[in-house]
């Protein structure tokens, strides 16, 4: 018997017919002729989140961001006239990597006023143009101005950074879609005190995107975080999501989440009675606009015991807008088919007191002892899809999200295999 | 790289580059100052406080605990009193980073027994940006 309305069809997954619900193929998370074939089908053909505005705050500001599943790294730089672009990180000379400190690998961020290589000191303005070439009379014929770097396409929604490989592509906002256009409006810029984590997962990228697209898990990998009387509780209910909806490629899953405050302290550990703050965050709202009127997109069936909405932009962006007033980014950028670099920040409206600070490092540190749990769990998931003594594995309602994931991810493998085969 | 987990009796004359504010000099506001012997608490950045959990014996965290958990609603009220935008006057600022070092060992004391993440082996999520506090 459900806690919250299903669709009429009975279940989520059945309301998106073309799911079908039989069981799933997860060698798509173990094949590497399959990764292979999703580095040019999804990432070099997608809009991907690489970062926010206020990373780039001046003229000169820039930041590097290492593409593995596209073979390159990019720059992201604010020009004179305060345009965001971005560019392959690539010296024209002899392709020389052009921004990088100490480790080639590396990412790196700061402010300059041009950009010069390493290797010859050629230099290239904010805006990607050749302005300098050492020697330039030693060269033959060279015209600067077919050697600037190579741009790639870069916009912006609601200050978040997205490059495109593609030039062809359709514009950001046509990509983002209906869930774009009804988040538009959630005071994104006033929530600037950010949180960074950084891990390397030893697990196919989309495994990660599984294991936080769905909370069927947090009853149970998590029990021990919450009181024991709640723990078994939580466990002998489950999990049930207020609402699904798919968007393709994208899709989201809006949640209840009575722990902020929660409706008894006894439910929550001690220090967070203090501190007034836990993994759903800080209990008391900040005072900034924008927050008592949500856009219509945010907890879109408007239910009171709204907690979280979790947004997962395809290929690899989710954003989790937390009923209390913050918001939560995660990206997974694959570097092999069994491994990714995780990236998650924590955004909140700038404490004013020292208190408030530390009721959001709380909410930071519990975030870290969770996601330390989901992070081990994927290594233990690939390490036995590895024997592929299983490939179908059956996904209940509450799964939704990870069936449309893989499902959306083989259609833009096919649909690129029949292109390139036509 | 372990942490040397001391009682606050730290010797160093002067703060090595890096290490700033181990000190057993380490100044507290004065309301606060039962809490002196837990100053080698007082670390700058997350990583060192995650660093000397993980360094720690949990008779060492629940020393530090049962403690400092008992003045956490006073230090709480009272660092309400003090803006962030100004930068914080360095007795307050030790303080809070002491209560964050607080909020880091309750992980360990109120819910897991041991100092790591239960399950959570060899993986790691590193703190690569922070708020300065």
């Amino acid at each position: 018997m459900p806690h919250f309305v299903k669709p009429a069809e009975g279940s989520w997954t059945e309301h998106y017919a073309e799911l079908g619900t039989s069981p799933v193929d997860y060698s798509d998370s173990t094949d590497p002729a399959y990764y292979e074939l999703e580095k040019d089908a999804i990432f070099k053909r997608t809009w991907l989140q690489v970062g926010r505005v206020e990373q780039v705050p001046r003229v000169g500001s820039y930041f590097t961001k290492e593409l593995d599943v596209a073979d390159t790294s990019l720059i992201v730089v604010r020009g004179k006239d305060k345009e965001v672009r971005a560019f392959h990180n690539m010296c024209r000379h002899r392709g020389n990597k052009l921004v990088w400190n100490d480790y080639p690998g590396e990412e790196v961020k700061g402010t300059c006023r041009v950009f010069t290589c390493k290797y010859h000191a050629w230099r290239y303005e904010l805006d990607g143009a050749l302005q300098y070439v050492q020697q330039e009379s030693e060269f033959f014929d060279l015209d600067k101005s077919q050697y600037g770097l190579k741009q790639v396409r870069c916009e912006i929604w609601q200050g978040f950074i997205f490059v495109n490989l593609d030039p062809g592509a359709a514009p950001l906002a046509d990509y983002l879609g209906e869930f774009g256009k009804t988040i538009e409006g959630y005071p994104f810029h006033e929530m600037t005190e950010v949180f960074t984590y950084r891990a390397e997962i030893k697990a196919n990228w989309k495994l990660f995107i599984d294991a936080f697209a769905e909370f069927y898990h947090a009853p149970i990998l998590h029990m021990k975080q919450a009181v024991k009387g709640e723990a078994d509780k939580l466990a002998a209910v489950g999990y049930e999501a207020l609402h699904y909806d798919l968007q393709n490629p994208h899709g989201m899953v809006s949640s209840w989440g009575g722990m902020s405050p929660p409706k008894d302290p006894g439910m929550v550990k001690p220090i967070e009675r203090v501190l007034r703050s836990g993994l759903f965050g800080p209990w008391d709202k900040p005072n900034v606009d924008g927050l008592d009127e949500l856009p219509p997109g945010v907890n879109p069936v408007k239910h009171p015991k709204w907690g979280v909405d979790s947004f997962h932009f395809f290929p690899n962006f989710m954003l989790l807008l937390w009923a209390p007033g913050w918001y939560l980014t995660y990206n997974y950028w694959p570097t092999a088919v069994d491994s990714h670099i995780f990236e998650s920040s924590l955004y909140f409206v700038p404490s004013k007191t020292a208190a408030e600070r530390l009721a959001h490092e709380l909410a930071a540190v519990t975030f870290k002892e969770y996601g330390l749990q989901d992070a081990n769990t994927l290594e233990a998931t690939q390490r036995m899809l590895k024997a592929r003594v299983v490939s179908d594995f059956p996904l209940c309602d509450q799964e939704l999200l990870l069936r449309a994931l893989h499902k959306t991810g083989r259609d833009y493998v096919k649909e690129y295999l029949d292109g390139s085969a036509g | 790289m372990a942490v040397q987990a001391n009682t606050g009796q730290a010797n160093t004359g002067q703060a090595a580059t890096g290490q700033a504010a181990t000190l057993a000099a380490a100044t507290l506001p004065a309301e606060f100052t039962d809490l002196a012997p837990y100053s080698d608490w007082i670390l700058p950045t997350e990583r060192e406080r995650y660093a000397k959990r993980l360094a720690s014996t949990m008779e060492q965290m629940q020393a530090f605990y049962d403690v400092a958990f008992p003045r956490l609603e006073a230090a709480n009220k009272y660092l309400e009193n003090f803006p962030l935008a100004d930068g914080l006057p360095e007795p307050e600022r030790n303080l809070l980073l002491l209560m964050m070092s607080l909020v880091m060992v309750s992980f360990p004391i109120e819910v897991w027994q041991q100092p790591r993440v239960p399950d959570s082996g060899a993986a790691y999520l590193d703190l690569i940006i922070e708020p300065r506090v």
